[in-house]
Order: C-alpha cells, then structure tokens, then sequence
C-alpha cells in the first residue's frame, strides 16, 4: 500500500456554499469506501413550530428556511395551501408569481456563477479576487444579480424575505407604469445573461458523471418553474411521473446519525434534482432564446434529446437558465395586465394539501394539513439539498476514487477537488440545515493514522 | 493596512449576509476598503483574526455554538450583530415558549442525533456586543451605515424610533387608521423604510421592538381590528418572539 493507504484528512468549513456543513471521506488502502457529507446545521425546527399557526402564516414563516430562495418558499407554501383549501388563482396572478420567481432566479444564479462557482475554474478564492484581474466580468455578474433584485424588490418590497405574498396572491400588484423602469434594466440583463453563457462556456470541465436519477417538474408547454408535475428521467434513460401529491410516497426521507438533514431516495434510488435535472427533463420546452444559448453553450439541443450529467458543466446549465429567466420576465412584462383583483380569497378548509416548485437548486416540496378554523396541524418540507445530498456523496466518491486511481493525491488536492465536487451542485445548506468540514479517514489493514491538520477552520480565535 | 472584515454564522437563513453580497453597487467598493478576512460564504479564503470588524448572523441554539460565539469575540476588535436571529434569538426562538425534546421528535425520526438546546438566544445573551443591526432580514441601507460608521470610528446614525415615523415620512397612508388592519409599527423599530404598508398590509414586526413600546396602548387596537387573542400571541410571536415576549410579560403586569 502507499505511504498514503491510511489516514484522517480534516478541513474545517467549505465555503462558497450557502450554509455550511462537513465532509468525512474514509480511503481504505486506496479505495474510497465511504464518503459522508454532513450537514449539521444547528436543527431550527420549522415543521415543529408550524404547527398551531394560522394557515395564512406558512409563506411568510418558511421563507425564513433559507435567505437564498425565500420565493421558492413563497411559492411552494402558497401552492399547497391553496391546494388544502381548492382555490386556484387568476392567470394573471399565476403570471406575477412567475414573475417574482423569475427574479429570484435571475438574482440566485448570478449570486451562484458568479461569486460560488466561477472562481473555481479561475483559481481564485472569491468573486472580489476574482475581480482584480477579471474586474468587467465580475460587475457584469453584480449587474445581473442586480436585475434579478429589482424585479423581486419592486414585486415583493424586498429580495430577502419579500413582503409582498399572501396567499391568493399578492398584497398589492404594481401598475403597467411601475413594471417600465425594470424592463430597461432587463434588457441589460439580458445581454448579460448571453455574454455569461458565452464566458462560462470558455472555462476547462473536468470529465465527471452523475449517475443518479433526475427529479424535476414539468408543465405541458413551458419550462416548469412555479408548478408543474414531477417526473423522473432513470439513469437507465426511461421516464415516470407521478403527482404531485404523491410526492412523500416516492421521496422517502431517512435520517442518518451524520446529518441534521434528512437524506432521501427517490423509490429506493438515488435522486438529483436542480439545474441538470431541469434541463434534461424540460430542456426541450426552453424558450428560442435560451436553446439557441443552450447550443451556444456546447450544451447540445435537448430538442434533440441533449442531456447533461457533467456536474462541473452545471454552471452552463445555469447560464442557459439565466437567459430564459431575463427572456421569460421580459415576455411577461410585455403581456402584463393588472389583475381586477390584487389576490383571490381563500377561505379555510379541513385537509391536507401539496405544493411544488422549482427552486433555482431543485424541487422543493410542502405538504400542510390545516383545521376547518385554518389552524395548521402537521407541515413537512422537502428541500432540494436534503434530496441532493446522496447523489452528492456518491458523485464525491466516484471524483475522488478517480484521483485516487489517477495520480496520489495530496490532502490539499484533494480536499480541493471534493470542495469544488460540492459546489458543482449549488448545495444550500442552510434550507437543509448547516457546515463543511472535509475529513478523510485513510486506512489500510486493520491499521488507523491521523495524518490531518486542521485547514481553514471556523473561527481562529 | 486596511482594517479586516469577518462573517460569522450560527443557526439562521443565510439572509442577512448574503445582503452584504447584495450590495451590488457597493461590495467591490467596500472590497478595496477592507480586507475580507473570514467569510465562507463568499471566499474560500479565510485569514486567522483578529479582526477589526466581524459581523454575526444567527442565533446560539447549541452548546458548540455559545463556545463559538466565545472565541469569535475574543478574536473581534468590534462585534456587530446582524439580523433578527443574532439580536433577538429570530424563529427559531420560537422553541423557548415549547418543548424541544417534543419538537426534535417531530421533525426528526432519530431525535438522539440532533444535538440542540432548549433555548435560541442571541449573541449578547452570551458575549459582550457592541453593536446590534435590527432586522430579518437587515436592511442593505443600514448595512452600509453600520460597517462605514466602524470604520471611521464613529457611531452608527441608526434611528431607535418606530415604523410609523417611516410612514409618515414616506407619506404613506396608514393602513390601520384608512382599512383597519392590524400593524405592529407603532411598536416595531425603524429600519425597513415602512415598507409593508407601502404593499398595503399591517407591519408584523420583523425589525423587533423599537425604542419605546406601548403594548397597552396597541392591543386594544389589534383587537378591533379583527385578532383574537391566539392571533394577538401569534402575531408578536413570529420573528422576534423573544424581544416582544418581554414587552408583553410587562403589559400584562
Ligand atoms: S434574521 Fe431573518 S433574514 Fe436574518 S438570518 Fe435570521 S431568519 Fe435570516
Ligand atoms: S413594515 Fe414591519 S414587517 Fe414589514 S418590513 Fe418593515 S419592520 Fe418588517
């Protein structure tokens, strides 16, 4: 065995991903036997105070979840509680819904290409380093989030924790005259959008494969975004889908002692959803605009049955998304006529009801039982990154076997790799609950060696 | 050298620092101010403090944390709070008024292995802080304010009076007095702007208890407009449970 066979690599917290969390990676004389991605976020307790709430309050309340998508919160609470209560809400209200989200993901997908994930393929530590030498890049990444900001501040009153939804719709919708300002700044955004495809797609990708099942939403005839049906693409190139309703019975949650978030499979197998599962599933069903950066990309034409499953070229996917997004928003814009009505009164009934929509990092599910007073009686949330985090680990495990197999690695090198592995997938932590650490446990024999030191820890005190 | 700059995070959403990465028009600005020596969320380089400034999101919710929160202090020239769950314990404090064992169980099917405590307290329940930032989220404004005021060894200009001053500043029409709905701006602290009025709806408090809070006065006046008492509890106790329980125990006097 290597000088290497057996030993404990530590590093104290991945950054550049939303939340924090730890890695432990056991090599046993060579072999990866287990990668753990632990997610130890100190528990919050949503589901558990939820509970004895009115049924009005789940979309302000879950919001709080996760500071990067409060929409997706938003959307998928309002979702299933209109579905607890059988009202279905004006297009036009269905429309300014798409609208807000369209903005969250414009904002969340430059927030990740820009300031997460490209510094990665330029050897930087940050987008502020990064900006040193790749200064008109880095502003035109700002000015994109920027956009994607004024669309959710001028909709929702603010981009962290609107204010603006209620359930039915929205407290107050803005006038034809109050939507012109954004549209300049849309127009911006959209050749910035094209010029990020055009810059990402110059970066290296290392070869990589993610094996897993794709989990997304789709609609007939749009790219699902605040709604839409779950579907499965099978590693093995066959599709199902089920509704929406059923979604606990095929996405089972189990907890691991290694995690505060739950680990799920979907019927038994592992399950990505996101960016690439999105773009595999609906791919087809993208805007003119957003196929022709698609192809642009390198991505290939998903009319044509283009799929992606290099999780290092996620970044293009989210390129491509980001100019249907701007396209989208602009499009609805254009066709916007104020509603009669700000929202559609939804008045309480007894029952269970379901909601999903498409964060920008994946699915994410609610489910609330409510009383005939609208006093919420049971809540669970499925988010994308608990149901990620299996496909992640298996995705870690097969990257760093390759190291492995391919040259000996140092602990720097691969603490790198893994790190840069976790942030191909966009994880939020914080909406699964948070904290990297990177440890790898190297054995051989029977024999055990701590050759870690402690990298980047939380706080140097 | 240029003063350094260090985020810290305990139990929260992530929201109220990712509204210094939203500070579009400012961060690269701010970048050539500072020095960014700790903070994950946007750089993987992290630099040992002390630090000049650090700014801390979330609330203490283990016992890790509180020995965390310890040595962050230790190493920090200044400690500003941010946000609802740094200065008031935020949602998650929600746990104080119930019983965290019968929540673990809830929402976990192994509760034995989620580590957590009773309580969600904040950051100067447990250390000295020297400044707190209302808000969940902060307001960018105020952000900006805050970190600029540190910087220059001056106070930040941060008003303690409440929403209806925003209001009335922004011309906006007072929903409880025109449509009779419930707002908690007469007892809720400044900083957002009066923006839930501005989209028609009552103010729930997110930036905390202002300056002077008068509950006896403002009850009444919740009750009126259609809360009944489980609306009235609810309604103080959402995202700054905590601060406003203590206003409450006194009214209740
Ligand atoms: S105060 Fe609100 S916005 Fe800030 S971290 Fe806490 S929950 Fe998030
Ligand atoms: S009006 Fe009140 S609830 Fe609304 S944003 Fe301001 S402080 Fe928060």
């Amino acid at each position: 065995m290597t000088h290497r066979g057996s030993r404990l690599l530590h590093v104290g917290s991945l950054s550049r991903v939303e939340g924090e969390g730890a890695l432990r990676l056991h090599v046993h004389d060579g072999t990866v036997t287990d990668a753990q991605l632990n997610i130890y976020e100190p528990p919050r307790f949503f589901e558990a105070f939820l509970r004895g709430r009115s049924y009005t309050e789940p979309p302000d309340i879950t919001a709080r979840v996760c500071g990067i998508c409060p929409v997706a919160y938003q959307m998928s609470a309002c979702a299933a509680i209109e579905d607890a209560c059988a009202v279905s809400v004006d297009p036009a209200i269905r429309a300014l819904r798409r609208l807000l989200y369209c903005g969250e993901w414009i904002e969340s997908q430059a927030l990740h290409i820009y300031l997460l994930h490209a510094p990665d393929f330029l050897g930087r530590a940050s987008a502020i380093e990064l900006a040193r030498t790749h200064r008109a890049e880095v502003e035109r990444g700002l000015r994109l989030k920027k956009a994607g900001n004024s669309l959710m501040e001028l909709l929702g009153g603010r981009a962290v924790h609107p204010v603006n939804v209620r359930l039915g719709g929205f407290h107050r919708v803005p006038t034809r005259d109050e939507l012109r300002p954004v549209t300049e700044e849309l127009r911006q955004a959209l050749d910035d959008a094209w010029n990020t495809v055009r810059w990402v797609a110059g970066f290296e990708f290392p070869d990589a494969r993610v094996e897993a099942d794709l989990l997304a939403l789709a609609e007939p005839d749009t790219y699902a975004i605040e709604s839409g049906t779950p579907t499965v693409l099978r590693a093995d190139g066959t599709t199902g889908s089920f509704p929406v309703r059923d979604f606990t019975e095929h996405v089972a949650e189990t907890h691991m002692p290694h995690s505060t978030a739950l680990h799920s499979r979907l019927d038994g197998r592992l399950h990505l959803t996101g960016s690439l599962a999105r773009f595999a599933i609906s791919g087809a069903r993208l805007s003119p605009v957003a196929l022709q950066a698609a192809v642009e990309a390198g991505l290939g034409d998903p009319r044509e049955g283009s799929v992606c499953r290099n999780p290092f070229r996620s970044i293009l996917v989210r390129a491509v998304e980001t100019v249907y997004a701007v396209g989208e928003a602009l499009r609805i814009i254009e066709a916007y006529e104020p509603p009669a009505r700000p929202y559609t009164e939804v008045p309480p009934v007894a029952g269970v009801g379901h909601g999903a929509t498409e964060a920008p990092r994946g699915v994410l599910y609610h489910r609330y039982e409510i009383d005939a007073d609208g006093i919420v009686t049971s809540a669970v949330l499925v988010p994308p990154t608990a149901q990620n985090q299996g496909a992640i680990e298996d995705d870690l495990r097969r990257l760093a076997q390759r190291a492995i197999g391919e040259g000996d690695p140092d602990d720097g090198e691969l603490t790198a790799l893994c790190e840069r592995a976790i942030r191909n997938h966009d994880p939020c932590i914080s909406c699964s609950t948070h904290f990297l650490d990177l440890t790898v446990v190297r054995t051989s024999g029977d024999a055990s060696r701590d050759t870690s030191g402690d990298t980047p820890g939380d706080c140097h005190a | 050298m240029a003063p350094t700059l260090a985020v810290f995070k305990l139990a929260s959403c992530d929201g109220c620092q990712l509204t210094l990465l939203d500070c579009e028009d400012e961060l690269l600005a701010l970048a050539g101010e500072v020095e960014i020596a700790h903070f994950l969320e946007a750089s993987s380089a992290v630099e040992p403090g002390p630090y000049d400034l650090s700014l801390v999101e979330g609330s203490v919710t283990t016992a890790e944390d509180a020995e965390r929160v310890r040595a962050i202090r230790a190493a920090s020239r200044h400690l500003v709070t941010i946000g609802a769950c740094a200065t008031a314990g935020g949602i998650q404090a929600l746990r104080n008024f119930a019983d965290v064992d019968e929540y673990r169980r809830v929402v976990y099917a192994h509760p034995e292995y989620v580590e957590t405590l009773a309580t969600s307290t904040p950051v100067s329940a447990h250390v000295d802080v020297d400044f707190e930032l209302r808000g969940c989220p902060i307001d960018r404004r105020q952000l900006i304010e805050v970190i600029t005021a540190f910087l220059s060894g001056r106070k930040p200009d941060i008003p303690d009076h409440s929403v209806c001053f925003e209001c009335k500043r922004r011309g906006t029409v007072c929903v409880t007095v025109a449509h009779g709905t419930p707002c908690l701006g007469p007892v809720t602290h400044a900083g957002c702007g009066a923006l839930c009025p501005a989209y028609h709806r009552g103010c729930f408090g997110c930036f905390g208890p202002s300056g002077s809070v008068n509950l006896p006065a403002l009850i009444p006046l919740l009750r009126r407009d259609g809360l009944d008492d489980a609306a009235v509890e609810r309604f103080l106790h959402t995202f700054n449970a905590a601060a406003f329980e203590k206003f409450e125990k006194e009214s209740a006097k």
